[in-house]
Formats: structure tokens, C-alpha cells, sequence
């Protein structure tokens, strides 16, 4: 009945020093869906996609990719196997150009980094590669600009372009739209829309119009745990959701 | 939003710029003409430090690793490329180069443990590493100790060239340091080099594009501390003397203040840098002691003022790359 699951796992548990920021969290993610992760601050969201994508180490629990369990892998690894994140706070490379930014990513999939005695003349025939998923976002005219320059809006659309070089099986965004104006926002939608067509998308996200708007089915966190799980219409009726959203008051 | 793009750095497509080319040749003409009118040992003393300086660069400036112990590389390197070329009479192309090797060994054990940390820690790391083997070398019986290893011969490059002839000698000095340059330019300027700098500006989104980046800084250290170690080898030969104060904490932070003063993570500053500062160990000796406290007023204006370097700082009022 359901899909298959391109990511999974199993009583995911991360403690800090005696604070446990995720609990036993089971999550299923099928293939070919935009994933929601909300909940309110501190609920364990960022953790678990560091645990996701092995920036932090479990202290419990198993993470399966694609059937194959990644739960001692290195975050590179995690990478190669076309799971790839994007981060909280905008991560470009901030004083390389925009071209470059995605040149990089189309570099490792090119493979020959480690080259110190060849000229970077050789990785001129990314570019037209590198200017074409800049065009994809709406970037092209700034491929000159070192990305430090660019607004903040566009820089999470520059990040994107750059995983998207990479050309993963499935994305993992933090909080996309965060702290952006109505315009980026709606951009960045129509894209993670657009990207998603044949991709899978675990999306940490607060903006509820964004998440209704996309996802396919969304999980709700608190203090580390899973708290409901389902569709937007499902989950937004959920009186426990409700009260950990807007205090009982509201309810 | 249509604003005309106001970019930093020139366009990089496509290797080389223009300015560094210029830039390159007026620095090799002055090197050509310049022992007719400055003391030639002067020149070959700055010339391995600017080698030093520019190998250091290659740290801090494109992959963002402050290592507070590049003495060691350089120091230990000296001390091999002495000994081989009076103990066991190597010719001197092949004791330098016995020297480079040595530096190249001691960085990939000292890289891998460092690397595993980063920032101030990484730095710790290395400065740790290199008073270790500062005391190793004030102890063991090869290195002479306090006296050092001194009279070492020059000996005739490939069986042909006397380098005894002071001529020969900088030719030969000046030659090794364009070779030392020219190599650190193609690794900033290689594929290799881009992920150096994609370090530097963002390691963790490096990590997440897939890339080791551990094993990318283990490389760099280990090609900065070989091309310290060349520097550090050649100067024994120069001065056929290896001693103490070339593995000593205050050489690595010489290389520190020369690559501060002439611009970090530029091509040419580590050059000027290392110019400033020995000729100012040169020429202001007779103030004794205030050399140190001069060195340090220059540190701090340096600091202050302009933190670019001077060469940073003109290549930003230019535009242009250097």
C-alpha cells in the first residue's frame, strides 16, 4: 500500500551530556515525496537532520539509505550516496563566484580533486554545465558576482543550484525560507517544487503556508519526539499539535 | 537588482590573470639584476626565506591552517640536508633534497594528528609538535647542539657547478626558489587548489558536497611542510651551517609575521614579507636588541592598519589579483 521508503530509522536517539535532543525517533520517508520535519523551537529538528546526514553521530539507534544502513558512515560518504543537505544558516562558499560555487560540487562528481600539479584550466568544461544550472534558478547574470554579494534569498538559491550540481537522489533542506521576504519565499517554493519532480525532499521548515503548500506528509516533533504524523489536513487537526503550536489556549 | 556586477576578483576562468603575470616578471628581473647591486648572501638568505614564507602561505592563505610550528620543517630539514651533504657527502642537489623528504615525513605525522582539530587547538597542535622536536634537536649527538652543524660544504651541483663561486650559488638559490614558487602557484591555481579554497571559505558545506576534507588538508600540509623543508635545506647549504635557531618557536613565528606583513592568501606577499623583515634584521642590527621590539611595532601597525598585507592591500585598491 505505501511507497518505498528511500530513508529510514530506527529509535534514533541523540543525548548531550545527559539532555536527549532526538528520542527514539522512527522515521519513514518513501521515495519520490517533499517530507516535512516541523515542530516548535528546540523540538530536535536540526539534530536529527545532523544525525541524518552523519554531521553528528547517533548515540542510538540505525539509519537506513536505500535499504543499506549508513548509521557509521562519514558525512562525505553520506554525500557520495546522493543523500545531500543543505544548511540553517546559507552555506556558499562566500568569496568564490557563483560559477565557481556550482563548479565546485560538478567537481567532485568529476572526481581527479586531489590533481595539485594540473592547472584548473581543466575543469573549464564545467562551465557550460555550471552556467546551465545557474540559468535553471534565475542566476546566470550574476555568475561573476562572488557569492558574498549576492541577498540573502538568493544565496539559499545559489545553495541549491550548487546540490543540485551534485545531482542527489535526495535533499535534505533546513529551513529554506528562513528569514526571507514574501518574494524569496514563493522563488524558493516554485523550486524545491520543481526540483522534487523526480527527487525525494526532507524539508525542516516553520513556514506552515510553505509546508501545506508542498509536502506530501509531515512529521511533528517535540522535545524529540514524534508527535503525530500524516498530511497537512491530518496533522493540523491533531489537537496535541495544536496546543504544542499555540499553547492550550487557543485550542 | 540590475545593478552592474561589482566584482571582487577578476574573472577566473581560465587560469593565469594578467597582473600576475606582469607581476612575476618584474619579480624575476629584479632577482636577475639584483645581486650587482645588493650583497648576493643577503638576497639568498631572503630568497629561502621568502620560499619558507611562501610555503607557509599555502597554509594559512588558501586552506585557512594556522601552523605555529613550520620551524620544525624548516629547521629539521636544514639539519638533514647539513648532515648529509658533511657526513656522508651528498652533493648538494641530493641533500637538499634529502632535506625536503625529511620535512615531508615529519609533516604527514605531524598533519595527521593536527588536522583532526581545528582553529586555535590545530595551532596548539603544531607548536607542541615542533618544541618536541626543537628539544630532540638541542639533544641528540648529530646536530651539534648549541654549536649546531657547522662548515658544511657546498659542494658542486650535479658533479659540475662549484658552488663555492658566490655566482653559482644564487643562481642556483634563486633557481630553487622559482621552482618552490612556481609549484605552490599550480597548486593554488589546480583543481586541488579549489577545493583548498572551498575549504577555507566553508568547510562543512564542502563536507556535505562529498568532499574528505581531512584528506585535502593532510596534502596541503604535507606539500607546505616539504616546500619549508626545501627552503630550510637550501639555506643550510647557503650558509653551510644548520643550527638552532631555525627549528627554534621564534622562526615559526617569523614566517608568520613575514606572510602577515606581506599579505595573506596573495601570491606575492609572502615574497615582499619575507624581504621586509630580513632586511630589517639586515640593516637595523645595529639597534641590537630593538630589532625585536621594531618587528613588533611593525606587527602591530600591521595589524591595526592595513590587514591585507601590503600586497593585499594594493591588489584590493586595484582590483586586481597578486
Amino acid at each position: 500500500m505505501s511507497k518505498e521508503a528511500i530513508l529510514e530509522t530506527e529509535d534514533l536517539t541523540k543525548e548531550f551530556a545527559g539532555f536527549v535532543a532526538v528520542s527514539g525517533v522512527n522515521l519513514r520517508v518513501e521515495r519520490g515525496t517533499i517530507h516535512a520535519l516541523i515542530g516548535p523551537n528546540g523540538a530536535g529538528k536540526t539534530t536529527c537532520f545532523n544525525l541524518l546526514t552523519k554531521f553528528l553521530s547517533p548515540s542510538k539507534g540505525r539509519i537506513k539509505y536505500k535499504g543499506n544502513d549508513i548509521t557509521h558512515l562519514a558525512p562525505a560518504d553520506v554525500a557520495r550516496l546522493g543523500l545531500v543537505r543543505s544548511f540553517q544558516i546559507s552555506a556558499v562558499f562566500p568569496h568564490l563566484t557563483l560559477l565557481e560555487n556550482v563548479r565546485i560540487a560538478l567537481q567532485r562528481v568529476r572526481g581527479g580533486s586531489f590533481d595539485f600539479w594540473r592547472s584548473k584550466g581543466v575543469l573549464d568544461n564545467l562551465n557550460e554545465r555550471a552556467m546551465q544550472l545557474l540559468t535553471d534558478v534565475g542566476l546566470e547574470s550574476f555568475s561573476n558576482w562572488t557569492a558574498v554579494e549576492l541577498p540573502y534569498g538568493r544565496k539559499r538559491v545559489l545553495e541549491i543550484a550548487t546540490t543540485l550540481a551534485l545531482d542527489p537522489e535526495m535533499l535534505l533542506l533546513d529551513e529554506p525560507t528562513a528569514g526571507m521576504g514574501h518574494e524569496d519565499i514563493d522563488r524558493i517554493a516554485a523550486l524545491i517544487k520543481r526540483v522534487s519532480a523526480d527527487r525525494t525532499v526532507l524539508m525542516v521548515e516553520h513556514n506552515l503556508s510553505v509546508v501545506s503548500d508542498l509536502s506530501d506528509k509531515i512529521t511533528v516533533l517535540t522535545r524529540g519526539r514524534i508527535l503525530a504524523e500524516g498530511d497537512y489536513e491530518t496533522v493540523s487537526k491533531n489537537p496535541e499539535v495544536r496546543e504544542a503550536y499555540m499553547g492550550t489556549g487557543h485550542a | 537588482m540590475a545593478a552592474a556586477a561589482p566584482s571582487i576578483t577578476a574573472p577566473v576562468q581560465g587560469g593565469r590573470s594578467k597582473s600576475e603575470l606582469i607581476a612575476f616578471a618584474i619579480m624575476v628581473a629584479f632577482f636577475v639584476i639584483a645581486p650587482n647591486f645588493i650583497y648576493p648572501i643577503f638576497l639568498m638568505k631572503a630568497l629561502c626565506f621568502a620560499l619558507f614564507a611562501c610555503a607557509f602561505n599555502l597554509l594559512i592563505g588558501y586552506v585557512g591552517l594556522l601552523s605555529f610550528g613550520h620551524a620544525l620543517y624548516f629547521g629539521w630539514a636544514s639539519y638533514v640536508s647539513a648532515y648529509a651533504a658533511k657526513s656522508w657527502g651528498l652533493p648538494p642537489e641530493l641533500a637538499i633534497l634529502a632535506g625536503a623528504a625529511t620535512a615531508g615525513g615529519l609533516g604527514i605525522i605531524a598533519g595527521a594528528l593536527a588536522i583532526r582539530r581545528q582553529g586555535i587547538y590545530f595551532a596548539m597542535i603544531t607548536l607542541a609538535l615542533a618544541q618536541m622536536m626543537y628539544f630532540f634537536a638541542v639533544q641528540a649527538p648529530f646536530t651539534g647542539g648549541e654549536d649546531g652543524i657547522q662548515a658544511v660544504p657546498r659542494g658542486k651541483l650535479f658533479g659540475l657547478i662549484n658552488l663555492a663561486d658566490q655566482t653559482n650559488m644564487y643562481f642556483f638559490v634563486l633557481s630553487v626558489f622559482l621552482l618552490g614558487f612556481l609549484l605552490i602557484y599550480r597548486i593554488i591555481n589546480s583543481p586541488f587548489g579549489e577545493v583548498l579554497k572551498a575549504i577555507r571559505e566553508n568547510e562543512a558545506r564542502a563536507i556535505s558536497l562529498g568532499y574528505k576534507t581531512e584528506r585535502y588538508k593532510l596534502v596541503a600540509f604535507v606539500l607546505s611542510a616539504t616546500l619549508a623543508g626545501l627552503a630550510g635545506a637550501t639555506k643550510a647549504i647557503v650558509f653551510q651551517l644548520a643550527s638552532l635557531t631555525d627549528v627554534h618557536w621564534t622562526m615559526s613565528g617569523e614566517v608568520v609575521l613575514m606572510t602577515l606583513l606581506g599579505g595573506l592568501g596573495t601570491i606575492f606577499g609572502p615574497v615582499l614579507g619575507a624581504f621586509s623583515i630580513i632586511a630589517m634584521q639586515n640593516y637595523f642590527a645595529g639597534f641590537g636588541q630593538w630589532v625585536t621590539v621594531i618587528q613588533g611595532v611593525i606587527f602591530v601597525f600591521c595589524v591595526l592598519l592595513f590587514r591585507r598585507g601590503i600586497i593585499g592591500e594594493i591588489a584590493n585598491a586595484l582590483k586586481i589579483r597578486l
